[in-house]
C-alpha cells in the first residue's frame, strides 16, 4: 500500500478547516509562502486559539493599570511616575529538548518583551518544574536550565532575583520553564509596538537571521511529544527548532534601544520573538491599521540560500523592529554603529488597502526587493488578530470523583513526623547560588525567601522611596485535585506571600502550562482553572495585566497537572529598611496569624499536599477559597511589615508564610536560617503539621501582647505557638530535632540529589 | 570634586553600580566609552564588572584591546588610582597591568554570595582607609574568581605586601585565599568582590564603603 504525501497545509501544523477559512480571508488559493505564515501566525503558541474564548472572563482593569493583556507586556503606575512593565512566558518544550539553550533563549525573549515597552529589565524569575531526580535525564535537565538561566541572565546583565523549584514524575518527559521578567520606565516613555505614518522606515535591529528555531512556534510549541519516552525520543527531530542565545548581542541591544527610545527617535517598537519577521510585522501593522511592506533580501542572513518563508519565519534570537521616521534614520544609524547593533530597513509602512466595499485593510506584502516581485500578499491582521478561535470540548475527567475520594487526611498513616519533616526540607541555594540577584542595587530581599522585594530604582528613572515585591507561585498538585480551588487558592498563596515583605498585591500575570487541549478533561481543566483565577483576582481586588498560555505538555499522550503559575506584582510605599524576614531572636514569642483551621469541613486537609504526595497519596480534597478571610490575614500581615520597611518601630521580629511543607516546614525552615530553635505548643495532630492552605503566617514577637491587640483590632486570629530558643525544634511531643541537623539537611538535600556531594 | 572615571566596554552591567558607589561618597562619576583615549581630567579610574565583549574567547582577553586600554596603562604608569571590580580585575591582568590570573571557581559554577574578607594590607589606594585585620562582608558575583599566580610572583606579592584582601572562607579555590591584589605601588587594585555592592544596609551590608572611601580619597595623597 502506497501513502499520499502529506499536504503541505498540514505539515505546516494548519487543519483542512484552517484552510478553508485561509481560502476565504484571501478570496484564492494561498501560494505557499503564504500558507507558512499562517502555519506560524495560527499556531496554538501564537494565537492561543484554544484559550482566548476563556481568558475573556479574566478580570483585566484598574485604575493602575496603563497597559493590559495582549500587549508585549502588561504596565502598571507604580507612583511616583514610574511605571512597572510584567510579562511571563513559557520555554517548556525547547528547553526538554536542549537545556541551556532553550532555558538561555526563554530569558533573552521575555528580556525584549518588557524593554519593547521602554521599560529597562530590572529583574527575572524563574518557576522550574522537573520529574524526581531519581532519574538521571533529569539531573542533567536540572544542570542545563540553571545554568542556561545563570549563563545568559548573569551576562546580559539582569538579577534573577527568585522563582520556583518543583519536581514531580508528571514533568519527567515534560519539564516546564517558566520566566517572568519586571522592568522599569518613565511613565512618560511607554511605547507601544504599533506601526503608524505612511512612509516610514522598519528597521531590522541586531543579530542576523539563520535557519535556527524555524517553526518553533507551531512545530515544537503547538504539539506535544509523541513517543512515551517523552523528549527523548524526538530529541533528534525537533532539535533543529531550539534556537540559540547570544547574551552579549542582546545586552547590545538592551542599551542600543533604550538610546534609540531616550533619543526619541521611535515611533513604534515590536520585539522579534515566536514567529519571527512575519508575527513582528504583521502584528505591528495591524495594531496600526497600516500596511508594511517587506523587502525579504534586505534581513541579513547568517546561512546561504535560505528561502523566504525560512527568512520571514526564523526564530533567530536577539532581533528587534523599529518603526521610525526616514529623517530619523542616520540619527538611528550612528546609534546603533555606537552600540556595534546592525540595523537594516527591511520595510516600509505603506497605505491600506481600499476595498469595493469602502472598508481599508493594511496587507502584508513580502517582497522580492522593494520594487520587485510580490512573493506574498494577506491582510496583516488576519495573521495577527484573526486566528480561528476555538470552544473545543471540555470534560471533567471521569476519575475525579473517585480520586477526590482516595483522601489521606484521614487514613493516611501519621509515621515518623521528625523523618518526614526532614525529608520535606529543601534548601533551592544550589539553583540560585548561580544566579547573578543584585545588579542595580535594588535587592533588598532576594531569592529563597517568601517573596522577591527590590527597591524601585534604575538607570534613568525618578527618585522614588517605593519598592516593588513579587512572587511567583504555583501548585499542580492542588490544581490535579481541583482546578478550579486550587487556582483560586494558589492566587491567594501569592498575594501572602508578597505581605511577607510588606508589599500590597497590584497585578497579576499568569503563565497556564496545561496539557493536550485536544483532551476534553485538559480543556475542562484550563477553564475551570481561569474561573478560579477570575474569583480570586475579583475577590482580592486584582486585575490580571498579562499572561502566556503554555498548552500540549504532554508526552506519550499523558499530560502534566495542570500547573497555572501566577506572578504576582505588588508595591511598597516606602522602603527605607529591610523587613524582618526570618530572623527571629531568642526570647521572642512565636504566633500562627491567620485562621488556623481551613475553610470547608476539613480543619487541616492533607489531600495535595506535599506530605502526602511523597507517600504516593495524590488524592483527596482541596480546602475552599474564601476572600474575605484570606484578605484580612493578608492585608494585617502587610501593614505590619510595611511599617517596618518604613523606618517604624515595631515589635515583628520575623514572619514566613506558610506553604508547602505546612506549618511544621515553615518552623523547620526559620529555625534553619537562624540557626535558633524554638520550642512549639503540642498542635492538632499531623494535620496540622503538614496541612497546606494559605492565609496563615508564623511570625515572631518582641512584645506579644501588643502584637495580639492590634491582630485584634484588625479581627485577625492569633495562637500562641511557643517561644524562641535553643537548640531543638519541638513541636509538641510529635517533632524533636537538633537544629545542627535540621541544617545540614536541608542544605545538603538539592546536592546530594543531583549527586554533586 | 573627585572626578572618577566609569570605563564601559560593550557588555559592561556593572557601570551603573560602581558609579553609583562613588557618587554616594561625594566624588563625580563619569562614563569612558570604551574607544576613548583621553583619561585627562580624571583623579581615578574604575573598571566596573560585566562581561566585555561578550568576555566568548577568556574574561578580559578581548577587552584589554580595547583602545581605552593603552590610556589606562598610561594613567596607571603615572601613579594615579586605577580599581578593576570583578571583570575589571580581570581585565587589569589580561592587561598585564596586575600579576596573576583569574580561572573558573573551584565548583565549576557560578557563584553569586556573600563572603567575608579580611583586610591583609592597607598599603594600597583601595585599603588605605581600612585597618589590617579588619573583616569586610562583601559579596562575590563570578564564574572566573579562583585567583592565581606562579610561585615566584606569589612570594613576590607577599615580600611586597601585595595581597590586600583575603576571603576568610575561601568560596572559589583562589590561590592562598587571595581575593584582592595590587600593583607595587598600590595604585592599581584589583578584587573579585564587588565593594560597591555593600554600599547600605538596606541591601545587606555597608562594608564597601570603607574601600570605596579609600579610593576616592585616594587621588589627594597621590598629588
Amino acid at each position: 500500500m502506497s501513502s499520499a504525501p502529506e499536504p503541505l497545509h498540514r505539515a505546516l501544523g494548519l487543519t483542512d478547516a484552517e484552510l478553508g477559512d485561509i481560502r476565504n480571508v484571501l478570496g484564492r488559493e494561498p501560494n505557499h509562502l503564504e500558507l507558512a505564515l499562517y502555519g506560524v501566525m495560527w499556531s496554538e503558541h501564537c494565537s492561543y486559539k484554544s484559550s482566548r474564548m476563556h481568558l475573556r472572563r479574566l478580570p483585566t482593569e484598574a485604575p493602575h493599570v496603563l497597559v493590559g493583556p495582549g500587549e508585549n507586556a502588561g504596565v502598571i503606575d507604580a507612583g511616583d511616575g514610574i511605571a512597572v512593565a510584567i510579562r511571563i512566558e513559557s520555554h517548556n518544550h525547547p528547553s526538554a529538548i536542549e537545556p541551556y539553550q532553550g532555558a538561555a533563549t526563554g530569558v533573552g525573549g521575555i528580556l525584549r518583551d518588557v524593554f519593547t515597552m521602554g521599560a529597562r529589565p530590572l529583574c527575572v524569575m524563574d518557576p522550574l518544574f522537573f520529574g524526581e531526580l531519581t532519574d538521571a535525564r533529569q539531573r542533567w535537565l536540572v544542570e542545563g536550565v540553571v545554568s542556561g538561566i545563570s549563563g545568559y541572565g548573569n551576562s546580559v546583565g539582569v538579577p534573577t532575583i527568585g522563582g520556583e523549584l518543583t519536581f514531580d514524575d508528571c514533568y519527567a518527559s515534560n519539564p516546564l520553564v517558566n520566566v517572568l521578567c519586571a522592568g522599569a520606565l518613565p511613565t512618560e516613555r511607554l511605547v507601544l509596538g504599533v506601526a503608524s505614518g505612511v512612509g516610514n522606515l522598519a528597521v531590522l535591529l541586531g543579530s542576523s537571521t539563520g535557519r535556527d528555531g524555524i517553526g518553533g512556534v507551531s512545530v515544537l510549541a503547538s504539539a506535544g511529544f509523541a513517543g512515551d519516552d517523552g523528549a527523548a525520543s524526538l530529541d533528534d527531530a525537533k532539535r533543529p527548532s531550539v534556537q540559540v542565545g547570544d547574551p552579549y548581542e542582546e545586552k547590545r541591544l538592551i542599551e542600543a534601544c533604550l538610546a534609540l527610545l531616550d533619543g526619541g527617535y521611535v515611533v513604534g517598537i515590536q520585539d522579534l520573538g515566536g514567529a519571527g519577521i512575519v508575527c513582528a510585522t504583521s502584528e505591528t501593522a495591524a495594531r496600526g491599521g497600516v500596511g508594511m511592506d517587506v523587502d525579504v533580501t534586505a534581513i541579513p542572513l547568517r546561512e546561504p540560500r535560505m528561502v523566504p518563508y525560512e527568512i520571514m519565519t526564523s526564530e533567530s534570537q536577539e532581533r528587534m523592529l523599529a518603526i521610525i521616521t526616514p529623517e530619523n534614520w542616520p540619527a538611528v544609524a550612528a546609534l546603533c554603529a555606537k552600540w556595534e547593533v546592525r540595523a537594516s530597513v527591511v520595510g516600509h509602512v505603506v497605505e491600506p488597502v481600499v476595498r469595493q466595499d469602502g472598508t481599508s485593510v493594511g496587507m502584508l506584502r513580502v517582497r522580492d526587493g522593494f520594487d520587485g516581485e510580490v512573493l506574498a500578499e494577506v491582510p496583516a491582521k488576519s495573521l495577527a488578530d484573526e486566528a480561528p478561535l476555538y470552544d473545543r470540548p471540555r470534560r471533567r475527567p471521569a476519575d475525579l470523583d473517585a480520586i477526590r475520594a482516595d483522601d489521606p487526611t484521614d487514613d493516611e498513616p501519621v509515621g515518623s513526623p521528625n523523618d518526614d519533616l526532614l525529608a520535606l526540607l529543601v534548601d533551592p541555594a544550589w539553583v540560585y547560588r548561580q544566579y547573578d540577584s543584585q545588579l542595580f542595587l535594588n535587592t533588598v530581599v532576594g531569592p529563597g525567601r517568601d517573596a522577591a522585594l527590590l527597591r524601585l530604582a534604575g538607570p534613568g528613572l525618578p527618585h522614588s522611596e517605593r519598592g516593588i515585591a513579587i512572587s511567583t507561585d504555583s501548585n499542580p498538585r492542588w490544581c490535579a485535585l481541583d482546578p478550579r480551588a486550587g487556582t483560586a487558592l494558589t492566587v491567594a498563596e501569592s498575594a501572602a506571600n508578597l505581605a511577607c515583605v510588606g508589599a500590597t498585591a497590584k497585578a497579576v500575570v499568569n503563565c497556564l502550562n496545561f496539557g493536550n487541549p485536544e483532551h476534553p478533561e485538559v480543556m475542562w481543566q484550563l477553564s475551570e482553572s481561569i474561573d478560579g483565577m477570575a474569583e480570586a483576582c475579583n475577590g482580592l481586588g486584582l486585575p490580571v495585566i498579562g499572561g502566556n498560555v503554555s498548552l500540549y505538555n504532554e508526552s506519550g499522550g499523558s499530560d502534566i497537572d495542570p500547573t497555572p503559575v501566577v506572578g504576582l506584582l505588588g508595591v511598597v510605599d516606602s522602603l527605607v529598611a529591610p523587613p524582618p524576614g526570618w530572623n527571629w531572636r531568642e526570647g521572642d514569642a512565636v504566633v500562627l496569624v491567620g485562621t488556623r483551621r481551613a475553610v470547608g469541613d476539613q480543619a487541616h486537609p492533607l489531600g495535595g499536599t506535599r506530605w502526602a504526595t511523597g507517600r504516593g497519596r495524590r488524592g483527596g480534597r482541596v480546602p475552599r477559597f474564601d476572600a474575605v478571610t484570606l484578605a484580612g490575614a493578608i492585608d494585617f500581615v502587610a501593614a505590619e511589615i510595611a511599617r517596618v520597611c518604613a523606618g517604624g518601630t515595631s515589635d515583628v521580629t520575623a514572619v514566613h508564610d506558610v506553604s508547602g511543607g505546612g506549618l511544621a516546614a515553615a518552623l523547620a525552615e526559620m529555625v534553619a536560617v537562624t540557626g535558633v530553635g524554638v520550642d512549639v505548643v503540642e498542635l492538632t495532630g499531623h494535620g496540622e503539621l503538614f496541612s497546606e492552605f494559605p492565609g496563615r503566617f508564623v511570625m515572631a514577637t518582641s512584645d506579644v501582647e501588643a502584637f495580639s491587640v492590634r491582630a485584634g483590632a484588625a479581627g485577625v486570629p492569633v495562637a500562641s505557638l511557643g517561644v524562641v530558643g535553643g537548640g531543638r525544634l519541638r513541636i509538641g511531643t510529635m517533632v524533636d530535632l537538633a537544629v545542627g541537623d535540621i541544617t545540614v539537611r536541608r542544605r545538603g538535600a538539592l546536592e546530594v540529589a543531583l549527586a554533586l556531594d | 570634586m573627585t572626578r572618577i572615571g566609569v570605563v564601559v566596554f560593550p557588555g559592561s552591567n556593572c557601570e551603573y553600580d560602581a558609579a553609583s558607589g562613588v557618587t554616594q561618597l561625594g566624588a563625580q562619576a563619569e562614563f569612558v566609552w570604551h574607544s576613548s583615549t583621553d583619561l585627562s581630567g580624571f583623579d581615578g579610574i574604575i573598571l566596573p564588572g560585566g562581561f566585555a565583549h561578550g568576555d566568548y574567547l577568556r574574561p578580559g582577553a578581548l577587552a584589554r584591546f580595547s583602545p581605552v586600554m593603552e590610556a589606562v596603562g598610561r594613567f596607571a604608569a603615572d601613579g594615579r588610582p586605577v580599581l578593576g571590580i570583578c571583570n575589571g580585575f580581570q581585565v587589569l591582568t589580561e592587561a598585564g597591568l596586575l600579576p596573576g590570573a583569574l580561572q573558573k571557581n573551584r565548583g565549576l559554577t557560578f557563584l553569586c554570595q556573600p563572603t567575608t574578607l579580611i583586610v591583609e594590607s592597607t598599603n594600597s589606594v583601595l585599603t588605605s582607609a581600612a585597618t589590617v585585620g579588619q573583616e569586610l562582608v562583601i559579596p562575590i558575583n563570578h564564574f572566573s574568581g579562583a585567583y592565581t599566580c606562579d610561585d615566584a610572583t606569589l612570594h613576590q606579592l607577599e615580600a611586597n605586601g601585595q595581597v590586600v584582601l583575603r576571603y576568610k572562607d575561601n568560596p572559589n579555590g583562589s590561590r592562598d585565599d587571595i581575593a584582592g591584589v595590587a600593583n607595587v605601588a598600590g595604585n592599581v587594585v584589583g578584587l573579585m568582590p564587588h565593594p560597591e555592592r555593600a554600599m547600605s544596609t538596606l541591601l545587606g551590608s555597608a562594608d564597601g564603603r570603607v574601600l570605596l572611601e579609600g579610593f576616592v580619597g585616594a587621588y589627594v595623597a597621590v598629588r
